[in-house]
């Protein structure tokens, strides 16, 4: 008798069991079976390198104003703001004198026309980037589909590592929330927020929908962009071709920037 | 025996102290919001997923798409039903649910969650400034 009390007992407990456990299960099929149906893909357009690179024939500028079209293409579509105070600049892409852009590389005595020309400089997307290493959140990281160096602001912590590691003060950190100070907002690209480091994506963006990045667009052919890992791209063939220096090399953060002086 | 009094007098009062927010707002839970849709948003039907899983896991499909998008630079959704869309919280979602305040604030108001992603994200980018 006692026992088969017992019995009923154990079979009510575990059916009790069972049917508890029955829509957790449930749930793991539906979430597997949603999951297993969507999918992610690269866009049709996409343009895809191995370690993308850049060549600025310098020749092609004289002034500040051949510049500004170019600087002013980035910074409107990248939403980059316009601070007067120097110690607050943002900035992505700009002009330095050849002292600055190429120390070491600058005789006592230059040619005038060296010495006076503005020189485009941008972060260098190196192939051995100390920013990466320097950088404790993994929020600057080296894409490894193509190696441009890129930021994933929304883990960036602003403790600015980074900058200190580049050798080449390619970032600008936001001191201030930068909204009020951008002219023109575009809306399809995010801000950034204050407390965050900010830098040239090489347009990964444009990229990503088949369209160059926005200075070299705007470039009229001075900048070349390509493939530096593509014997017959048209970056590649201007480096044959021509002499080419980059900055501060000796350091060996490999940058991928390339200059025709 | 007057202590003991004290200790139970003294045990309700923080009992019923304690338990003031449960017994007082018993009955009363504010009333979910309701989800308000633009037209643009009615008239597409499905988002990129069921109601019931965007509902539920907006955030993570969000989270899923900002790891794709800006570490592996792959930025096509194609959903369950074969559809594909570009994954972008600015250009995609806020295009048919352009009513941040009605759609996506009254939610997280009532559910006292504040995402920080229009820190840096347009919220309504067709919008004319
Ligand atoms: S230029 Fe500076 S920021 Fe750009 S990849 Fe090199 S080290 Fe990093
Ligand atoms: S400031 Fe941001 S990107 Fe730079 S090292 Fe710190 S977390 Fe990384
Ligand atoms: S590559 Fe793009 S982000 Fe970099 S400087 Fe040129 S326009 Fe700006």
């Amino acid at each position: 008798m006692d026992s088969s009390r017992r019995r009923v007992l154990q079979l009510l407990g575990l059916s009790a069991l069972g049917l508890s456990v029955k829509p957790v299960l449930n749930a793991f099929a539906e979430e597997a079976e949603q999951q297993a149906q969507a999918q992610i893909k690269r866009g049709e357009n996409a343009l895809s390198a191995q370690q993308w690179a850049m060549v600025v024939d310098t020749r092609a500028f004289e002034s500040e104003d051949d510049f500004a079209p170019l600087i002013e293409a980035c910074h409107k579509i990248h939403n980059v703001p316009v601070l007067e105070n120097k110690r607050h600049e943002i900035k992505w892409i700009w002009t330095d004198h050849f002292h600055n852009a190429f120390p070491g590389k600058a005789a006592r005595f230059l040619s005038e026309e060296v010495e006076k020309r503005p020189f485009l400089v941008l972060c260098n997307h190196c192939e051995n980037p100390p920013c990466v290493r320097a950088c404790p959140t993994k929020a600057t990281f080296k894409r490894e589909s193509d190696g441009i160096v890129l930021m994933d602001f929304h883990r960036c912590i602003g403790c600015r590592f980074c900058m200190a590691a580049c050798p080449f003060g390619a970032r600008s950190f936001n001191f201030r929330d930068p909204r009020p100070f951008i002219k023109e907002t575009n809306k399809q690209f995010p801000t950034r927020m204050k407390g965050v480091v900010e830098k040239c994506n090489f347009c990964a963006e444009r990229l990503a929908v088949g369209q160059l990045p926005a200075c070299v667009a705007a470039s009229d052919g001075a900048l070349t962009f390509g493939d530096l890992y593509d014997p017959a791209s048209e970056v590649r063939e201007l480096i044959r071709t021509n002499f080419t220096i980059r900055r501060k090399q000796t350091l060996g953060t490999e940058p991928s920037v390339y200059y025709i002086v | 025996m007057s202590e003991k009094k004290l200790i139970i007098l003294g045990l309700i009062i923080f009992v019923v102290i304690v338990t003031f927010p449960l017994w007082y707002n018993r009955g009363k839970a504010a009333p979910a919001p309701e989800r308000i849709l633009t037209d643009k948003a009615k008239a597409a039907k499905v988002c990129v997923r069921s109601t019931d899983y965007m509902k539920a896991e907006h955030m993570q499909l969000l989270d899923l798409w900002r790891d794709s998008v800006v570490r592996q630079g792959t930025r096509i959704y194609v959903s369950p039903s074969g559809k594909e869309y570009n994954m972008s919280l600015s250009n995609r979602c806020l295009d048919c649910h352009s009513n941040k305040a009605e759609f996506c604030d009254r939610c997280h108001n009532y559910a006292s969650v504040r995402p920080y992603c229009w820190d840096c994200h347009i919220d309504n980018p067709k919008e004319t400034s």
